[in-house]
């Protein structure tokens, strides 16, 4: 299992190399960089723009930047943020947490209400339930997830129930403890919602679809044959079996999920990678675009990867095969 | 045809027929925007901003529409005026165009006298624009986006698939690592990478043509992944040995022989992804990417939405854009189930 991971996350290597390569030349095809506006800056000393230049290669080709870039990635140093102010190793650290936290968030709500709705639609077929939460499920996949931000901001400036953007209060720093992670849970809401409820409706569908199909399996009929409860014969042994397909589509779930937090994040305000890349791209700030597709990649490549460990670990045809 | 047969099996049944229905009626106001729309996409009127949807009474005879004052200009309130109303003129006159571009008129399916004052069926924005006007020939924009990437995607999908799957070797393993780096990208990163390099070489009105572009040059992998598994299928085939051994050149087979067995699951992938390029065109214009004021689209309508003034005065009519994505995507998504379901009930296209 262990030389599985490792040769996964080489794999990552070639891949963080041919994005970062792509962004540079996308980057270097843009007229000006991001020195421009800099330059424009009065407060800037001419020798540390220069120093700047020499030390990345701005005044070079794309190769040759991008070759100085990855020398200094190489070394820990991710550059620097002129919008910010900031080294963008710590700019980015703050960012992708509150973009980890919300996906994760929107996950577990997706998935914990996704499943039982799936199984208990594929129980009830064609019940009421079944047809009202296959109609609902239409609508929440065909509504774009900003234009569902749209209406929760609307929403909240209506009825002040909820805070309009931000991933904290103000008075965030004098919480205790306790506080701070109901204070973090409130911000969460809106966006967990906006960007949960389409993964909803097709967890469900596909949660049901598998359902159904397992249960006109051979086994299913021989548990009932032998007398087991309906409870066992759905938990034990048709969910068990149902839900594998799911686990492996986890990491292109997760992977939905983080490009539409970009969306969700600009919105509702959420502070996050999404939102943070949308704005550099604006302003021209290529070493924070640049940290934060290559994290946006990487998150997506673990997350395939978490969903090759939690396959083989549900399924132990996989998990046996590989012992051979 | 297999087309025409797949057609008349989506009419028999009630969900294909109401969300083909839909469409057609969608793409019917987007080719006939200037006949629909009683105002231009820019006349503005500063006098009547943020004005409610106008409501309609019966009286003399015909239709009229209400008359409004504004009572409080700062907070954009507007009173109606009791009694008072202008009659709605059907096929009256308005602004000039050019009919499908063929001839000139001024013929609109409904107007009132220029004098009276306005009508909104869809209220008005923050230069007073009409918003059904606007939503209408914004349709334009987002609805033939989806239509125009998909036939790019579809083509170049079905080259790189079908040529690397027919040939295999070399090439097939580079398109393949190709198309496995395009997916492994999040997709709205790429998009906006790709946007702020090409912009900026297009002047604003080709806006509508970078769009495309940037949406085709994403989605061709994975149409070009499936199709690729499907062509190494379809050769297995004897008729396609057949074929070989007669001596038919690559180009011939994949067209007469490959390309009408894909047709099918082409049409059902079409018609699913058609969602993904309005979306992402409304995103782009949502953030300001993509196309420009004066033009409309929905998505740059919906931006207009963002405003803090919108959200606490309750204007809720400038939010109709996004319920017309809505409508939009979700008849194509039935529409494409529907059509799965005739196609292949056991097909699997997500």
């Amino acid at each position: 299992m262990s030389a599985f991971i490792f040769r996964r996350l080489l794999s990552l290597i070639p891949l963080l190399l041919g994005i970062t390569m792509l962004v540079f030349i996308l980057m270097s095809l843009a007229p000006g960089d991001f020195l421009t506006p800099v330059k424009a800056q009065r407060d800037v000393p001419a020798e540390l723009i220069q120093a700047i230049e020499i030390e990345f290669g701005l005044d070079r080709p794309w190769y040759v930047q991008y070759w100085k870039w990855l020398g200094n990635v190489a070394q820990g140093n991710l550059g620097h943020s002129w919008a910010y102010k900031l080294p963008v190793v710590d700019l980015i650290g703050q960012r992708l947490w509150a973009t980890f936290l919300l996906s994760v968030s929107a996950f577990v709500f997706a998935w914990g209400i996704a499943i039982p709705l799936g199984v208990l639609a594929a129980v009830y077929k064609d019940s009421i339930f079944d047809r009202i939460a296959s109609a609902l499920a239409y609508a929440a996949l065909s509504i774009p997830e900003f234009f569902l931000a749209l209406l929760f901001v609307f929403v909240a400036a209506q009825t002040g129930w909820f805070p309009l953007g931000g991933a904290t209060s103000i008075e965030y720093d004098y919480l205790n403890w306790f506080g701070k992670i109901g204070d973090r849970a409130y911000h969460l809401i809106l966006p967990t919602l906006a960007l949960g409820i389409g993964s909803v409706a097709s967890i469900m569908r596909i949660m049901r679809a598998n359902f159904l199909d397992t249960m006109r399996a051979e086994y299913v009929t021989t548990a009932r044959a032998k007398g087991l409860s309906e409870f066992a014969v759905i938990f034990k042994h048709t969910l068990r079996n149902a839900i594998n397909p799911l686990v492996s589509s986890f990491g292109f779930a997760f992977s939905g999920l983080l490009s539409g937090a970009l969306m969700v994040e600009i919105v509702l305000q959420y502070p996050g990678i999404g939102q943070l890349m949308y704005q550099s791209i604006l302003r021209e700030d290529q070493f924070v675009v640049l940290a934060s597709v290559m994290m946006g990649c990487s998150m997506l490549v673990l997350g395939n990867l978490l969903a090759d460990i939690l396959l083989a670990w549900s399924d132990p045809r996989i998990r046996l095969e590989k012992k051979k | 045809m297999i087309i025409f047969s797949i057609f008349r099996e989506v009419l028999r049944r009630p969900l294909g027929a109401v969300s083909l229905a839909v469409l057609v009626a969608l793409y019917a106001a987007a080719v006939f925007a200037d006949f629909f729309a009683p105002y231009a996409t820019n006349e503005q009127d500063l006098d009547r901003t943020y004005h409610p949807p106008t409501a309609l009474f019966f009286q003399d005879g015909g239709l009229q529409v209400q008359a409004y004052e504004l009572v409080d200009p700062t907070e954009a309130k507007y009173e109606k005026i009791v009694g008072q109303g202008y009659p709605i003129h059907f096929f009256g006159k308005g602004f000039e165009y050019r009919f499908l571009g063929l001839f000139k008129t001024q013929r609109h399916l409904f107007t009132i006298q220029e004098d009276a004052g306005r009508v909104y069926l869809l209220g008005s924005d923050s230069t007073g624009r009409d918003v059904f006007s606007r939503l209408i020939f914004g349709s334009r924009v987002s609805l033939f986006i989806g239509l125009l990437g998909i036939t790019i995607t579809t083509t170049l999908g079905f080259l790189v698939g079908g040529l690397s799957g027919y040939f295999g070797g070399r090439m097939d393993f580079v398109a393949m690592r190709l198309v496995e780096f395009m997916m492994a990208m999040p997709g709205l990163y790429l998009l906006l990478a790709l946007r702020s390099a090409l912009a900026p070489h297009f002047a604003s009105d080709q806006m509508f043509f970078v769009i495309i572009l940037i949406l085709s040059l994403i989605g061709w992998a994975g149409t070009a992944r499936v199709l690729r598994g499907m062509t190494l299928s379809l050769r297995q085939n004897q008729y396609v040995m057949a074929a070989e051994s007669m001596g038919q050149s690559p180009v011939v087979i994949l067209r007469k022989h490959i390309l009408p067995n894909l047709v099918s699951y082409l049409l059902v992938a079409a018609t699913l992804s058609i969602p993904g390029y309005i979306l992402g065109e409304a995103a782009l214009s949502f953030l300001g990417l993509g196309i420009q004021e004066p033009s409309a689209s929905w998505g740059l309508m919906l931006s207009q939405a963002q405003d803090v003034k919108v959200f606490y005065l309750n204007f809720w009519w400038l939010l109709t854009p996004g319920f017309a994505i809505f409508v939009t995507v979700i008849a194509y998504n039935v529409l494409g189930d529907v059509l799965r379901d005739v196609v292949d009930p056991k097909m699997k296209t997500r």
